[in-house]
């Protein structure tokens, strides 16, 4: 259910009610000023990079699978496009930082349009199994244009060292101002995402989530508007490759493949798909589950794998879903 | 008496394999009028409810449609073009507000693809959304959750729905399927009341209720055409008593 209307037919007391609905109404700056203390209260910020870019994804994924619907098990071509085409761009064409992340989000977007068109003429767990499949495909394209990818080695040499913005200089090596930096495009990002959920249009595809018949004989085409809806989803989910190219210097090629996707569905559903927050929530929980079971253990997929089936048996909405169910329903 | 013409079927054939479930049909449907299509089960007053509203394609014929040919068209072309309708077994958007319901319905011909825009913004839908909950008594619903509104609420709630487009043409798949007598009587009067102006065609299997309410009745029976004509020449048709009425009529 999402989140405004059930705050809308909340229960419990005004004074909750009010702070939810203050809270919703600004959710783009409530995820803003999270993020903005994360690299402050965590051990090290290569963490809260983390956060900020699976973060993005999971919630560019969100688009499709908590509000669409539609589960892909291929967004991690979305992604890899992303990070590609912004590598491509810096270490084979020498173009600068913003052309090169315009050109991962292109590429994702080219690539989310392809995959889109032939995949939602499929319903269900096959609308899964071809983007897994289209998605493999993109990988194995990849991987053996050793020329233009580095193919099993990686793209490398997508490195930025500084960034000028007017009179601020930005030192990309640093990675407090890294993370602030990238803050920035995950804000538009956010805002972007926070408009289109408030169009007509966000809630059409509320509406085919809800019920393909009825939003059908309402006169929408589905055909078009999954198809949007996946694109969309596409040049989120290709802004956070782009960030994630420059962030680590290199693409490896484990960015197209299928265990990127299965990830981001386990942070999404961890956190609460369909919610705002949700992604961001599940994106922390599983990198910080990850990062600190990896410690201690080889085997921290296990730890992880174990955790999420708890979650999922346990809080079948989500963290989040479940904490705005407990508060305000 | 073609000018008032709103829809009609043009020797209409729709098979299933070898099976016929419509053969050779032809009616046409009256500007204003409410007319009830009838007839057992299994007389094919379904499939002949999914070739009039776009749900399927006849194998052969045609679908007129205020002058134009719309056979094929996709279904969510019948709703631009005009027609809308409501489902069997309801069908809503359970999640969403009541009001979101109606609302998304509204927007389908105006701007269902705009995702950059403020839903806020299109004054004109919402107002559409909430005069269609009054129309159908809903009027104070609109805030609730679609799937805590009690059985009947979400059959006026469909209807909403279907009129959000302001179609001139409204077709209903048995209305009162599944509803207690106190809902059915409610109904039944939601229906009067917007068959006054409006273009009405009812697919209905409680024969006495659709006596009472319709102008024109017409009889499916095997697929064929029985008969087409007012409630009284219907209720004295011999043939209609044989395969109907004589089955004991609700």
């Amino acid at each position: 259910m999402p989140e405004a209307v059930q705050i809308a037919n909340s229960r419990s007391g005004s004074a909750t009610l009010a702070v939810a609905h203050s809270i919703e109404k600004h959710r783009v700056a409530a995820v803003v000023m999270v993020l903005a203390i994360l690299p402050v209260v965590l051990p090290y910020p290569a963490l809260a990079i983390n956060i900020l870019i699976f973060g993005l994804f999971a919630t560019g994924f969100n688009l499709l699978f908590g509000y669409t619907g539609l589960l892909s098990l291929g967004h991690a071509a979305l992604f890899g496009a992303g990070a590609y085409g912004c590598g491509i761009a810096i270490a084979k064409l020498g173009l600068d930082l913003f052309s090169a992340v315009l050109c991962g989000v292109a590429l994702a977007l080219l690539v989310s349009a392809v995959i889109g068109a032939l995949a939602i003429r499929t319903r269900g767990v096959y609308f899964g199994m071809v983007t897994l499949a289209l998605a493999q495909c993109l990988y194995f394209i990849f991987y053996q244009w050793v020329s233009v990818t580095g193919g099993e080695s990686g793209l490398r040499g997508v490195s930025v060292k500084r960034i000028d913005l007017g009179p601020l200089h930005v030192d990309l090596l640093n990675p407090m101002q890294k993370y602030y930096f990238f803050l920035l495009f995950v804000a538009v990002a956010l805002a972007g995402i926070s408009r289109i959920l408030r169009s007509p249009f966000g809630a059409v595809i509320e509406g085919i989530r809800e019920n393909e018949n009825r939003a059908r004989a309402s006169g929408y085409s589905l055909d078009v508007m999954k198809w949007m809806s996946f694109v969309l989803s596409g040049a989120f989910c290709g802004l956070a490759g782009a960030l994630n190219a420059i962030h680590l210097g290199i693409v490896s090629i484990e960015t197209l493949f299928y265990t990127t996707s299965g990830t981001v569905v386990m942070m999404t559903l961890l956190g609460g798909m369909g919610t705002f927050f949700g992604p961001f929530v599940g994106a922390a929980l599983f990198l910080a589950l990850e990062d600190i079971a990896s410690n201690w253990t080889t085997h921290w997929q296990l730890v992880a794998g174990l955790i999420f089936i708890a979650c999922v048996r346990f809080f079948p909405k989500g963290v989040w879903g479940s904490v705005l169910a407990r508060t305000v329903g | 008496m073609t000018a008032n013409i709103v829809l009609s079927a043009e020797n209409v054939t729709l098979r299933y394999g070898k099976f016929v479930a419509l053969g050779d049909i032809s009616v046409a449907f009256r500007s204003g009028e409410l007319t009830s299509i009838i007839g057992p089960n299994g007389a094919g007053k379904s499939s002949f409810f999914n070739v009039i509203s776009g749900a399927r394609s006849p194998t052969e014929g045609k679908i007129v449609f205020e002058g134009k040919d719309i056979t094929g068209l996709p279904q969510h072309k019948f709703v631009h073009a005009g027609i809308s309708k409501s489902f069997q077994i309801t069908n809503i958007f359970p999640q969403l507000s009541t009001h979101e319901n109606v609302r998304i319905a509204a927007q389908a011909t105006v701007a269902g693809k705009n995702f950059w825009s403020r839903r806020a913004s299109l004054v004109a839908t919402d107002e559409t959304a909430r005069s269609l909950l009054d129309e159908v008594g809903l009027g104070d619903a609109g805030h609730r959750i679609a799937a805590e509104l009690a059985h009947g609420q979400q059959r006026a709630l469909e209807i909403a729905m279907a009129l959000a487009c302001s179609p001139r043409l409204l077709l209903m798949d048995e209305p009162t399927a599944g509803m207690s007598p106190e809902e059915t009587k409610h109904m039944v009067r939601l229906i009067e009341r917007l068959a006054a102006s409006r273009t009405v065609v009812l697919v209905e299997h409680k024969m006495k209720m659709v006596l009472g309410i319709s102008k024109r009745v017409i009889v499916l029976h095997h697929g064929q055409l029985l008969a087409d004509g007012t409630p009284g020449d219907v209720r004295n048709d011999p043939e209609v008593k044989r395969v109907y009425l004589g089955q004991g009529a609700h």
